[in-house]
């Protein structure tokens, strides 16, 4: 089967920062990739990059074997999560319809059509319940899953999640991503799970693509996620401990306070290990 | 009417030798009314460009760059009045610039904001000293910034006519793309929704619907048709159709109850417009304590069988 998302030979540099270089990467339909790193190594904007938002500094990509575009409507998109205002003039069914047909120009005429296949994407999202209710109301894993049956609404061959976890508890965390799993199998779309910790999608994850200090590492979450390896990719020691099923990452100095634009991965080299190991990401409080 | 029976019981009552007959007096109201058919049917256009509009300016959190692009309207009004040209035009001209200023480099909020902030005193300050430099009827100075709908004539109606069909006719364009963009940019503009556009002619439609509010109900108080009425609305529902239906009542009945109130007396029609849409509010967000206390959230309860 053809590839839903190319990358080929793919860099993105800012000024003389290289975010990561001579990244090939092919997406197949139904495949499930944990994009890994970092704060600030480029997954979002790999993300941006698919998205034609952000262009290539070198190398091709290309979804579903078209060059990108601003705006495809063949691609779902989770962005980072953002709770709605009080006051959007929306409930969950509207929201969810705007990814169904909220680019085009008119006043949204109600048809039953239309309401059918609201109602079907809401029932698929196990959000019927809540169909109208103010979004601005809603929790934010109610929230998510609107935001996952939005980008999954009109079809798409391939979805771009960025953070789609972040702050939802554990429940929700598992809800969300099995909802993304289900979805991605029975309909066949390629999935790219931009995330800083593997453990709530570790079950479901074909191949990982972990980004540090402007090198990357592709593979199978067995192949990636080990000391050697990624001690290799970050070029100091890092030490993976596996524990109770959970994948734990020590020694990257990213913390919650590590600075967001990754300069860290340039100080990761004069870190005292000792210090170092204060840090660890991948770990959430249970 | 409640208000003239207030009035009446206050007049009565009246011992500081206060005048209540200043603000509310309806004697030869049937003759009035007639006079000022003209006046009433502005108002409900300007409720249904207000109130639409509204919607909009709450959802893309602009309240106050609708303020900042008022003063500049009266900047632009109150230069053509000393220049002795078309006082529609010069607000027309000052919003529009106004308009477009905060929209091309206020794209985020906070720029929005502090342009705004420095726009807005700029233009108060020179429509302060172009008032100042008039030398013509001081009654034109004051309703630039009060208001002055007691004056509508038939051009003034007819230009009101055709912006108002302008604002409304582009808003039912750009209504769905406009309403993703607005409160979800990023998959807007992933599904191909032309963000950057939409914004720039969505500060259009809004410096036109500030331009004519500005001719009517004055600079100061074009937040209580364009913002009031549309929070109020937000209180009692979050239906996409509910919404502007409901901000467009409540903008029309402010504008023509504000009208009808003022007629008689002496004063502008502002203060009796700003404080019906006050009101309007007050009680919607009573409403919605209310009914936040009984628990009526929407939700469907689970069916238990």
């Amino acid at each position: 089967m053809s590839a839903v998302l190319s990358l080929r030979g793919a860099s993105l540099r800012f000024d003389d920062r290289v975010l990561w270089s001579g990244l090939d990467l092919d997406v197949r339909p139904g495949e499930f990739i944990a994009v890994l790193g970092a704060n600030g190594s480029g997954k979002t904007s790999l993300l941006k990059v698919i998205l034609g938002r952000q262009r290539l500094s070198a190398g091709s990509v290309s979804v579903l074997g078209e060059s990108v575009q601003s705006g495809n409507r063949r691609i779902g998109y989770i962005p980072q999560q953002r709770l709605a205002d009080e006051g959007t003039p929306l409930r969950a069914r509207d929201l969810l319809s705007l990814g169904l047909d909220g680019h085009r120009w008119g006043l949204p005429w109600p048809s039953k059509s239309r309401r059918a296949r609201v109602d079907a994407v809401l029932a698929s999202v196990g959000a019927s319940q809540y169909a109208r209710v103010p979004i601005a109301t809603l929790s934010g894993g109610e929230q998510q899953r609107l935001r996952v049956g939005q980008a999954l609404a009109d079809n798409p061959r391939l979805l771009l999640c960025d953070e789609p976890l972040l702050s939802l508890d554990l429940a929700h965390q598992r809800a969300v991503s099995e909802l993304i799993d289900e979805h991605r199998s029975a309909r066949g779309i390629g999935v790219l799970f931009v995330t800083h910790d593997v453990n709530p999608v570790l079950g479901m994850v074909d191949r990982v693509l972990y980004l540090a200090g402007g090198r990357f590492r592709i593979g199978t979450p067995d192949e990636v996620l080990r000391s050697e390896v990624l001690s290799e990719l970050y070029g100091s020691p890092v030490d993976v401990i596996r524990t109770r099923g959970r994948i734990v990452v020590v020694g990257t100095a990213e913390g919650p306070h590590a600075h967001p634009d990754g300069t860290h991965a340039q100080h990761d080299e004069q870190h005292d290990p000792h210090h170092a190991d204060e840090y660890h990401h991948e770990v959430r409080p249970l | 009417m409640i208000a003239s029976s207030v009035a009446a019981a206050l007049s009565a009552s009246s011992s500081a030798g206060f005048d209540w007959n200043q603000i509310f007096d309806f004697t030869d109201y049937g003759e009035l009314i007639v006079l000022l058919h003209n006046s009433l049917l502005a108002g409900a256009v300007l409720g249904l460009v207000g109130g639409l509009i509204g919607v909009f300016v709450m959802s893309r959190d602009m309240a106050f760059a609708v303020h900042g692009i008022s003063e500049l309207s009266f900047a632009g009004a109150s230069a053509a009045l000393l220049l002795g040209v078309g006082v529609v035009e010069g607000s027309l001209v000052g919003s529009l610039v106004a308009a477009l200023l905060i929209g091309v480099l206020g794209s985020r909020a906070r720029d929005r904001n502090s342009i705004t902030a420095v726009l807005m005193p700029f233009g108060l300050g020179l429509g302060i000293l172009c008032l100042a430099l008039y030398s013509g009827r001081s009654a034109n100075k004051f309703g630039l910034l009060t208001g002055q709908i007691v004056a509508v004539d038939d051009p003034q109606l007819g230009w009101l006519g055709v912006i108002a069909v302008v604002v409304v006719v582009g808003l039912f364009v750009v209504w769905r793309p406009l309403m993703f963009a607005s409160v979800d940019a990023d998959v807007a503009a992933a599904r191909g929704v032309p963000i950057r556009g939409l914004s720039i002619v969505f500060m259009l439609l809004l410096g036109l619907a500030v331009a004519v509010s500005v001719q009517i109900v004055g600079a100061l108080l074009v937040l209580s048709i364009l913002v009031t009425p549309a929070a109020a609305a937000l209180r009692l529902s979050s239906s996409p159709v509910m919404v502007p239906v409901l901000s467009v009542v409540f903008a029309m009945v402010s504008m023509v109850g504000g009208i009808l109130l003022a007629l008689g007396g002496s004063i502008p029609i502002s203060p009796f417009v700003t404080t019906i849409s006050f009101l309007i509010y007050v009680v919607c967000r009573v409403i919605a304590v209310v009914r936040a206390r009984r628990g009526l959230s929407g939700r469907l309860r689970v069916a238990t069988e």
